[in-house]
């Protein structure tokens, strides 16, 4: 009886979660499979639309003649790189109408013209013209016969199932010059973000955990950056720190602060002159990195709360005994108690940060140094049209993916083991 | 009393008022009045010269006449270093200086003998001014969208400063980009399609997750400990990975540019997380209760309808609310598959209205107004439940 009920309960759990599974396997697990495939391949844009074969159906009158009517078709393949074989055409007529000759590629037959018109290479054009005579002196309408369209059909090679594999795309995104300067921007970014985002979200999350007027307004409005659509605040930030006409500099300016408007977004190095150095600082990166905290710092801020409601009020009522001063309090209670956040917060942020598309290419688009490897694999695959380039940058953000996956794992494990 | 002491409150308060002063005095003149200089040494000054009056004079007077005497003081002062202004600024000026003066009525002369007491003022002023800094740094952008959408590009070309709102132009010119961007610019129907789009995804990701969350949480099976730990995994993986093979199969397919495939992509993308938060709190449910309800010869769908669902409508609205916030902010997906301007969402219109040349910003800025305050509005509103979603689902982001 109890295996019974296991079985059925078996059955009913796979029942349960077979749509799930379904779903995210086709539409997650599948496609990053197919990365590798396509990403050794040889494939652009153009060769995405499938080659068809398309006819258009011009219908004449012969002069002198209302019993006689020419029907002209523009037979083309719509592929300027491929051929297509076995094409096969359909169309059909008014019943009363026959054709006066018909080449030996056709036949007609009640009212149907059937024609095997061989394989069409590549940028193939040509007319099929045919005469048609009406068999009951009435006459023929061309309103009907327009009405028809014609049915073309054939096999052409899809360029994304052959067997053709080449590692082109991979020597080329290795040997690319920008590659390492790539590597070192998207690092640049994901660290220096992932960081200011945790350092803004203790300063925030030690300001709010005290007793105040208005305190759960302000926890709300500290988490809108994080809420809004990206579109609208990428926007907004791209009018403010616009060099002509935007707030920012006009602000600058108007108060004496700087001389002249700085582009903020769009010049790639400012040299900074500190205590007689000279230090060269990628500007419009770190612009797009201001806003990357500014947006994510909530979520930090968010964590860290939560753990230091859970801190218990004792330990502070103990170090005031002891007449601890607010920075020793900091560093000796607070941040004990928040570090397990932190790290894990850290590493989650880092691997999203690392792939953060979005907010670059809303600002910049990836111009002035701020290319990282998101960036890369739309820029490949749809700027220039190299699919199989832009898979291969996938497949190498999923490899960097997987080792920092590894490494998250390997933390998470040992920290349920100490505790 | 130490005189170190002293010295460090007159200093940081001082600085700490003079900080306000700033912030409204930009606030002020992006109402389009000339004001060219924050007056840096006369404020503050005269503000370290108030902190040390208002320690003198300790409680020999009446709490409410000290700070209103000493507000009044520092704003007819101010007045007459800055001129030309209009009065509603000296009033600004007058209610900041009130709040600072009853903020600072604790440090008194027994105050500042105790021990870390310049610590302890220094940590205190930083609270209050980081509060209002990020604050105000949060809010700025809002608040410049929502001015510059009431503007004309005309208006701000020709001083990029003034961000007044002309309230008596009447309401149809005040709301004239609205109404072009919904009536020329077709809002209306973005609109349309991003709710359709996010309420679908809200809907299917829910059939799909519920079911499939019970049977993780409840049920015994073989492949369940590596189906937990892959939706995590699959959480992980990001959406920029995934959209090349995508696009070449939503292309060969015809998929693009249709709502079907946005709402089976979305749905995919965040059904890992929704399962994952959804299990989490069935877990949590009293396995009694399902006992009671076999017994009464309930079925599994019966289990799940009359007594999983009912309990664990919080969870439910958590991940609903998580997932149509994800799906309407949502803006790769909508950017690859969408070229067809019939089925854009808002957030790809905006998007399409930037890259067309030379739109004007209110008109840009009235648009992202439209695409933001309904999830600013559904986020303070319920802001419980999504707070909850957020916090499990910020795996992602």
């Amino acid at each position: 009886m109890s295996t019974k009920l296991a079985k059925i309960e078996k059955r009913t759990a796979y029942l349960l979660i077979l749509p799930s599974v379904l779903l995210v396997f086709s539409i997650i697990l599948f496609p990053i499979f197919s990365n590798i495939w396509i990403s050794f391949k040889n494939v652009e844009l153009k060769d995405l639309r499938i080659p068809e074969p398309r006819a258009k159906k011009l219908v004449k009158s012969i002069k002198d003649n209302p019993n006689q009517i020419k029907i002209i078709y523009k037979l083309r393949n719509s592929s300027l790189t491929q051929e297509i074989t076995n094409v096969k055409f359909k169309d059909k007529y008014p019943s009363n109408i026959k054709p006066i000759s018909l080449n030996n590629k056709c036949q007609f037959k009640s009212n149907i013209l059937k024609c095997d018109l061989g394989n069409w290479p590549k940028k193939y054009r040509e007319n099929l013209e045919i005469v048609f005579q009406n068999t009951n002196n009435k006459e023929i309408s061309k309103k009907e016969l327009k009405s028809y369209k014609p049915k073309l059909s054939g096999k052409s090679q899809n360029i994304l199932l052959n067997y053709e594999f080449t590692l082109n795309n991979f020597k080329k995104v290795i040997k690319d010059k920008a590659f390492i300067d790539l590597l070192s921007t998207t690092f640049y970014y994901t660290f220096f973000g992932t960081i200011g985002a945790i350092v803004f979200g203790i300063l925030a999350a030690q300001m709010v955990n005290q007793k105040f007027f208005g305190r759960t307004l302000i926890r709300s409005v500290l988490l809108f950056p994080y809420v809004a659509p990206v579109v609208a605040l990428a926007y907004t930030w791209e009018l403010l720190l616009d060099p002509t006409s935007g707030t920012l500099n006009n602000l600058l300016i108007n108060y004496q602060i700087i001389d002249g408007p700085i582009n903020l977004l769009g010049q790639k190095y400012v040299t900074l002159n500190i205590l007689g150095f000279d230090f060269k600082l990628r500007l419009a990166l770190t612009t797009v990195i201001i806003f990357e905290i500014w947006r994510y710092f909530p979520l930090a801020f968010l964590f860290i709360l939560a753990r230091l409601q859970a801190v218990p009020k004792e330990l502070y009522e103990a170090a005031d005994v002891d007449g601890a001063n607010p920075i020793q309090k900091f560093l000796n209670i607070t941040l004990p108690q928040i570090l397990a956040v932190i790290s894990i917060l850290f590493m989650i942020r880092f691997i999203w940060n690392f792939n953060k598309f979005e907010d670059i290419f809303l600002l910049t688009g990836g111009a002035s140094g701020t290319r990282t490897l998101p960036i890369n694999v739309y820029q490949q695959g749809f700027s220039i049209g190299d699919i199989g380039m832009g898979s291969a940058v996938s497949i190498v953000i999923v490899v960097f993916l997987l080792i920092f996956m590894f490494i998250y794992f390997k933390l998470l494990g040992k920290r349920a083991d100490e505790n | 009393m130490k005189i170190k002491n002293v010295f460090t409150y007159c200093f940081i308060s001082s600085l700490f008022l003079f900080s306000l002063i700033c912030i409204w005095k930009i606030l002020v003149t992006l109402q389009g009045i000339e004001l060219t200089n924050f007056n840096f040494n006369e404020l503050f000054i005269f503000g370290i010269i108030l902190c040390a009056i208002n320690l003198i004079i300790g409680k020999k007077l009446n709490l409410s006449i000290k700070i209103t005497i000493l507000a009044l003081l520092f704003s007819i002062f101010d007045y007459f270093i800055s001129t030309n202004l209009p009065i509603w600024y000296s009033f600004g000026i007058f209610l900041i200086s009130l709040f600072f003066f009853n903020n600072i009525k604790n440090y008194d002369k027994n105050f500042l003998s105790k021990n870390h007491s310049s610590q302890k003022l220094f940590f205190n002023f930083l609270t209050l001014f980081g509060i209002t800094l990020f604050s105000f740094v949060i809010l700025f952008p809002f608040y410049m969208m929502l001015v510059t959408s009431f503007k004309t590009q005309a208006l701000l070309l020709l001083n990029p400063l003034d961000f007044s709102i002309n309230f008596a132009q009447g309401l149809p010119e005040l709301f004239k980009s609205y109404f072009i961007v919904f009536k020329d610019y077709n809002f209306g129907r973005y609109m349309l399609t991003s709710t359709i789009v996010s309420l679908g995804t809200v809907i299917i990701t829910l059939i799909f997750a519920i079911p499939a969350a019970y049977a993780v949480a409840r049920l015994n099976f073989f492949g369940k400990n590596f189906l937990s730990t892959s939706i995590l995994i699959i959480y992980l993986f990001p959406a920029i990975v995934l959209v090349i093979p995508l696009y070449t199969i939503f292309s060969q397919v015809g998929l693009r540019n249709s709502i079907e495939g946005l709402l089976i992509v979305y749905t995919a993308t965040t059904l890992p997380v929704a399962i994952y938060m959804l299990q989490g709190y069935f877990k949590s449910i009293p396995k009694e209760l399902e006992e009671a309800g076999i017994i009464d010869g309930q079925n599994w769908l019966g289990i799940i309808f009359k007594i999983i669902l009912p309990l664990s409508l919080p969870a439910i609205s958590s991940v609903a609310l998580y997932v149509f916030m994800i799906a309407w902010n949502e803006f790769l997906f909508s950017l690859m598959f969408l070229d067809r301007p019939n089925t854009f969402t808002l957030s790809r219109a905006i998007q399409f209205l930037n890259v067309g040349a030379e739109t004007p910003r209110q008109y840009l800025m009235a648009g992202s107004v439209v695409v933001t305050l309904p999830i600013l509005i559904i986020f303070v509103y319920f802001e419980k439940y999504l707070v909850s979603g957020l916090t499990a689902g910020s795996v992602k982001g």
